[in-house]
């Protein structure tokens, strides 16, 4: 183990997240994970995919979602520390807010039921795949462009 | 009035996420992402069930789009999976990205069904 998060949110293996303050903590999340789940309404308003329509919105939602937070916790565990609440507003409120995996797993549910299991399947492989992707491709341009390791 | 719908089943989401990841890491102390499997799980139940039954667009809103939108993430998911493979720990990171589709999805199945079963 490393002194870096595993888990983005909230890591009780890191000594200090063991200690945060409940009350500013949870007001920064509740305020950044509504600003995240309106960007994704006003994606998915703008790209609909009607019901049996494969879900692009989606899709890119979570693919910018793995990219940008693999681009935030590494500046801000390996670049320079960070305000105590950047973390909190930006990876746990908005990104977590913006993000989905209820609607990814309803969607190929309501793929699959409707009788379209290849764009179902393709869906369910296609985001987990580009998703990962995009967070490894993150953390590597985050780290060369801010010159570590 | 959606959009606010929106905000505020999200404002309560997000840090349910939070708190109930908190809760599961106080009570098992290991690398594995439980808490996040936990609520991604929870979250894709309760959204079938909605989903299925349906519910009005109010309730859609607010508890759908907002309240499960927010408590489920995929961009921690995404995150936690490649940070265990950096670690080393490819067992854990796979068997995190498998079972959290198989049960997420698994969870949306079961959400569907009781919604058709009570309608």
């Amino acid at each position: 183990m490393t002194d870096r998060p595993i888990d983005p949110d909230v890591d009780l293996h890191i000594p200090a997240q063991r200690s945060e303050p409940l009350a500013p903590v949870l007001a920064v999340i509740a305020a950044g994970g509504a600003l995240g789940a309106l960007a994704r309404y006003a994606v998915q308003s703008a790209l609909p995919a009607g019901p049996v329509g494969f879900p692009w919105a989606t899709f890119w939602i979570n693919v910018s979602g793995c990219l940008l937070i693999a681009v935030l916790m590494v500046l801000i565990t390996e670049v320079r520390r960070a305000h105590r609440l950047v973390r909190p507003f930006l990876g746990v409120g908005v990104l977590g807010g913006y993000t989905t995996f209820s609607t990814y797993a309803v969607d190929i549910q309501r793929l699959v039921t409707a009788g379209r299991a290849v764009p179902g399947l393709l869906y369910l492989a296609g985001t987990l795949a580009a998703a990962l992707a995009a967070v490894a491709a993150g953390m590597w341009l985050t780290r060369r462009l801010a010159g570590v390791r | 009035m959606t959009l606010l719908l929106i905000a505020l089943g999200a404002a309560v989401g997000a840090p349910l996420r939070y708190l109930a990841d908190r809760a599961v890491q106080a009570r098992h102390d290991t690398t594995f992402p439980w808490g996040t499997l936990s609520v991604n799980v929870a979250g894709s139940a309760l959204l079938g069930f909605l989903v299925a039954l349906p519910a009005g667009d109010q309730v859609m809103a607010l508890a759908a789009t907002g309240f499960c939108g927010a408590l489920t993430t995929y961009s921690t998911f995404g995150y936690e999976t490649v940070r265990l493979l950096e670690e080393g720990a490819r067992f854990h990171a796979v068997a995190n990205a498998v079972t959290s589709v198989v049960a997420g999805l698994g969870a949306a199945f079961c959400g569907a069904m009781l919604a058709q079963a009570l309608l």
